[in-house]
């Protein structure tokens, strides 16, 4: 009960800096629309393929830059406050459920912008929407655990993509092979799939939470 | 040459063991001389029935067939390397001792090490049996290295190579020691997993996948491969082994 009302203020913190810091929202949201604008520049209409593959480094450029100053923000002191006052369990799983919150939404307009500039080849809709929701949330978990580990190494978003690329790549691939699925009538998304994409994001949740202890006390 | 070498060891063994022992509290194995022979033994047996015994005829393979005692063993031992260098990171963050942080990066240093091996031998195998004749080796690279494997191999190779970078980009020993077993055991936690999952996934060449060509599913034709094959294995990841605990004691001296 105690850790479920930490978890919730420790939420309501990072939302509440979101609001008052608004340039960091905005330059996320910029650097969005530049990238899809620059894309469309380059390539009108690209085909399913070309445009599947374009649309998954998008979301993986997009969540580094998201969800890496999730913990670069906070400073030696302000940590060190936090040490004192929360469990260290609570303090990753609020990050994990904010970043994903955040993500989230990144995702969902990254769509609403891809669909709107280069064409929209998805044949089905409600599929695509699901999975590139279900992506953006393994990413921004990922993502989440590095940008701790990058922070308390005192390094930039830098050797967020050097530690986090190699790690991503297997899901980024699972995500790709079955977003291709609905850009045709004919095939359905496979469940297993689908399954083996939560079971590894639950197991990335579990190890953030188990090795998140070890990073923070210094 | 070999013996003296292992002698040798045996004797510097003695010496640093009253130095190194007050240390670690008991004397492990990185100190005893069997498994060192034994490796010795089994490559020795290796390399020469390796090349002698007789070998299915496989009309694509033909004598390259003998590769297998070396190409595939690179991979076994990287695989057994890695897990004894995240056993030590588990074990450092558990015991706060930096003996297992030292373990741990020489294991992963000397895992890469196998994993490149493990590349040019598969490059010096493949360019016999996967090229296309008519095409230039840089020509089809790029049909080969969507190889399933490959991949599984590079990100393992990459995640390993970013620990080093890591490791080397923070100064405070503690610290480095800590954050790095935690990036090790994270990176190994979602590697293996899709070791599995990814050759599962393609189409494959490779042998050793969902469904194996049948024409390369050599592994289970001969009875007389195997008994080079499995001693190989051992084999080569003692070498392997004998390496990082020779790396580890030059550490645990230097410091």
């Amino acid at each position: 009960m105690n850790s479920t009302k930490h978890i919730y203020n420790l939420i309501k913190k990072d939302l509440l800096l979101e609001i008052r810091q608004q340039y960091s929202f905005y330059g996320i949201l910029l650097y969005i629309i530049a990238t899809i604008f620059v894309l469309y520049m380059t390539i009108r209409e690209p085909e399913p393929k070309v445009w599947n593959g374009l649309f998954w480094v998008i979301q993986l450029f997009i969540c580094i830059n998201a969800v890496a100053k999730s913990f670069l923000q906070e400073t030696r002191g302000r940590m060190l406050y936090f040490y004192s006052i929360v469990n260290p369990k609570d303090f990753m799983l609020a990050k994990l459920a904010f970043n994903s919150f955040l993500m989230l939404l990144m995702s969902f307009l990254s769509i609403i912008l891809f669909s709107l500039f280069l064409g929209n080849p998805v044949q089905k809709a409600p599929q695509f929407i699901g999975l590139v929701l279900l992506g953006g949330w393994s990413l921004s978990l990922v993502f989440t655990f590095l940008s701790a580990i990058a922070a308390k190494a005192q390094q930039n978003a830098a050797i967020m993509a050097i530690l986090g690329f190699p790690i991503i790549i297997p899901q980024l691939m699972l995500l790709m092979n079955l977003a291709n699925t609905v850009f045709t009538d004919k095939t359905g998304i496979a469940a297993s799939t689908l399954l083996l994409i939560v079971m590894l994001d639950i197991l990335v949740i579990m190890l953030a939470v188990i090795l998140f202890p070890f990073l923070w006390k210094d | 040459m070999f013996l003296s070498l292992i002698f040798a060891n045996t004797f510097e063994d003695r010496c640093y063991f009253a130095v190194i022992f007050p240390m670690t509290g008991h004397k492990n194995y990185m100190y005893k001389s069997w498994w060192k022979i034994l490796a010795v033994v089994l490559l020795v047996y290796t390399f020469t029935a390796g090349i002698l015994i007789e070998v299915p005829r496989n009309p694509q393979l033909q004598e390259t067939i003998r590769n297998l005692f070396f190409h595939v063993c690179m991979w076994f031992g990287m695989m057994i390397l890695f897990i004894i260098s995240v056993v030590h990171a588990i074990k450092y963050l558990r015991t706060g001792k930096h003996i297992h942080d030292i373990a741990s990066r020489q294991y992963a240093g000397v895992g890469i090490l196998f994993g490149l091996l493990g590349y040019i031998t598969g490059a010096i195998w493949m360019s016999y049996t996967w090229i296309d004749s008519n095409k230039s080796f840089y020509d089809s690279f790029d049909s080969i290295a969507r190889e399933p494997k490959l991949i599984g191999a590079a990100i393992a190779l990459l995640v390993y190579a970013a620990y080093l970078v890591l490791r080397d980009s923070i100064t405070d020993m503690d610290k480095k020691a800590r954050i790095s077993a935690v990036y090790n055991i994270f990176a190994f936690a979602m590697l293996f997993p899709s070791i599995w999952i990814i050759p599962r996934l393609l189409p494959s060449l490779h042998p050793g996948g969902s469904e194996g060509n049948p024409a390369l599913n050599f592994k289970d034709a001969s009875m007389n491969m195997r008994l080079v094959f499995y001693p190989a294995i051992a084999g080569w990841t003692l070498i392997g082994v004998w390496i990082a605990t020779l790396k580890i004691r030059f550490k645990l001296l230097n410091e």
